[in-house]
């Protein structure tokens, strides 16, 4: 015999149903939510050890040309020099990446066999897999060696050596969003172009180019990014000398070096230690820019595209 | 006149193959320097890598003997840093792909994944170290060490994950939802199981990411010389990354220990090369075997 169900019973079990969607549904939502308080945090946790700063010494102190955390006389904790640092290796690094990025890019694009795009792709892939330390540490070895002899100089410990390793770490980036960009450029405006006479190269370089540019653009942005924030390498290569200079020969110190060689020993809490903070704030702040602006260019590009 | 015109096409014939073969020779170049420095890595530290290196302890802080402490070290930050990320990552993505509108809220969250996929690696490691290591009193150890580099791994995973979702057609979550299945039912039943294997690729190249990198983990977690294996998750532990960057700067006599340093760098290398390997297989495989 079949027994009714009483009619709240049913409606009960309707709303075991929605609940569970809804439990499901702030679960996914608290999830989503992670990295906006991880950001947050991150904000929260640099300012809050850097925040001392603000009253004693002062931020001016942040403004001073030199360099020297550990001295029994004055202390200095001017970022100037390790701000050069950074600026120097990342222009040297960028001038050095934008030829092969792009070039690459094109290349595996437009010119590229289907056999060549199935080596070249992977092969670029390996290179943005290959650990910072172990780039750092070739260069050690084998670059920096001869940078020395090839430039006649005391030490291959100089921006130009960490700039050519950096430049190398970035190119995958550079490579794999220019290459997008250039993919996402109409077909017609290219059968435009061949069809009134053009070579290919022309075709390439005065059309496809063109039209892709700001996404390369922000490709080479996203690189940059890469670049200014890489710690390792610079750490191992550059040979870290605090002192502004803006000679590629001469050895370096950049500010993510400085922080990767200094907060180890560091007292916890003193003007040192903050001042490492500070560096710490910098930093993200620059890489946000790059990254934010680049992103927009890239988002509105693809509207249009 | 028409010799004049001819000269110009054979000039302009001259400048597209000069322009051409330069691009290729450029592009080829970036293939010959990664086989040069993989190469160069790989014979140097073949020689020093056997069993007994893999296996043992390092003695005389690091210039003799194996790395066994460094390899378990790593294996148990991966480990742990996966373990957090997977399952908020795909969650994240799930969100993202199947529940978020497009309102501020979901561009708010999208900004912060991009902003963390750029927030340089040192920078994790002064917020590990501010937040686990000295707010939540973990101390420099395996919990404050897996932590940072889950962070830092989140959007790798995120990206992916959302990227394999939005893969799935449109119309199998329709059909499922045409059926009367709630919303959970359909992405359970129907999206899931398709997107799975993409999902994966994002984490598994996390972990290859998550196994090189240096800086999240010099104040959060790596140990400079420590011969033995950790006991709990509030233990110091030795990583091969920064066991790398120690046997090549930081020993008195870096040119007597070169072999070890490449063997060191060899283990890495390969290591993170096998995790990236099997992501790229993985996707070429699934974006090759399931065609809508």
């Amino acid at each position: 015999m079949l027994r009714r169900r009483p009619s709240g019973s049913f409606l009960r079990l309707f709303d075991m149903k929605s609940f569970r969607e809804k439990i499901i549904f702030y679960v996914l939502l608290g999830a989503a939510s992670t990295s906006c308080i991880v950001v947050l945090l991150i904000f929260l946790f640099l300012g809050k050890e850097a925040f001392p700063f603000i009253w004693d010494p002062g931020l001016m102190e942040l403004l001073r040309t030199r360099w020297v955390p550990v001295s029994y006389s004055e202390e200095i904790f001017g970022l100037i020099p390790l701000f050069t640092g950074s600026v120097v290796v990342t222009v040297l690094a960028t001038v050095i990446m934008i030829p092969f990025g792009v070039l690459g890019a094109i290349y595996i694009a437009e010119m590229a066999s289907n056999l060549e795009r199935t080596v070249l792709k992977p092969f670029v892939e390996i290179l943005a897999g290959i650990p910072s330390v172990v780039i750092g540490f070739f260069g050690l070895v084998v670059l920096s060696p001869i940078i020395k002899e090839a430039f006649g100089l005391q030490t291959g410990l100089t921006a130009l050596t960490g700039a050519i390793l950096l430049a190398l770490m970035a190119i995958p980036t550079v490579i794999s969003i220019s290459e997008d960009a250039i993919r996402s450029v109409p077909r017609s405006y290219k059968e435009a172009s061949l069809a009134l006479g053009a070579g290919r190269m022309q075709t390439i370089w005065k059309v496809v180019v063109p039209a892709a540019l700001p996404g390369i653009i922000a490709a080479i942005m996203l690189g940059m990014g890469r670049v200014i924030g890489e710690t390792m390498v610079v750490l191992m290569v550059t040979g870290n000398a605090a002192r502004i200079s803006f000679d590629p020969f001469e050895s370096v110190r950049t500010m993510t070096a400085t922080i990767a060689a200094e907060m180890g020993e560091v007292a916890f809490g003193s003007h040192h230690y903050q001042a490492l903070f500070w560096v710490g704030l910098v930093l993200l702040v620059i890489t946000f820019g790059l990254n934010v602006v680049a992103r927009k260019a890239l988002k509105k590009y693809q509207m249009q595209g | 006149m028409k010799s004049k015109t001819k000269s110009r096409a054979a000039r302009n014939k001259a400048w597209e193959l000069l322009a051409a073969g330069l691009i290729r020779a450029v592009s080829y170049s970036i293939v010959v320097v990664i086989g040069y420095i993989v190469l160069d890595i790989v014979v140097k530290g073949l020689p020093a890598v056997n069993w007994d290196f893999i296996s043992t302890f390092p003695r005389k802080s690091g210039s003799e003997g194996g790395i066994l402490p460094a390899i378990v070290g790593t294996a148990y930050l991966v480990a742990g840093a996966i373990v957090v990320a997977m399952p908020l990552g795909m969650a994240s993505a799930v969100y993202l792909s199947e529940y978020a509108s497009q309102g501020r809220f979901t561009r708010i969250i999208r900004l912060a994944i991009i902003t963390l996929a750029g927030v340089p690696s040192i920078v994790f490691g002064l917020f590990g170290l501010g937040l686990f290591v000295i707010f939540f009193g973990f101390g420099a150890s395996i919990l404050s060490g897996s932590l940072t580099l889950a962070f830092m791994i989140l959007p790798t995973i995120i990206v992916s994950s959302e990227e394999a979702l939005r893969a799935v057609p449109q119309s199998l979550r329709e059909g499922s939802l045409a059926l009367g299945a709630t919303r959970w039912q359909t992405i359970y039943r129907n999206v899931l199981p398709y997107a799975l294997p993409g999902m994966f690729t994002g984490s598994i190249l996390g972990v290859g990411r998550a196994a090189g990198e240096t800086a999240p983990i010099l104040f959060t977690v790596a140990a400079f010389y420590l011969p033995r294996l950790p006991s709990s998750v509030f233990d110091q532990v030795m990583a091969l990354p920064y066991h790398l960057y120690v046997l090549a700067t930081q020993l008195p006599e870096a040119e007597k220990v070169l072999p070890l340093q490449y063997g060191t760098a060899l283990v890495l290398l390969l290591l993170v090369l096998i995790f990236n390997l099997a992501a790229i297989v993985l996707r070429n495989h699934f974006r090759k075997k399931v065609q809508w």
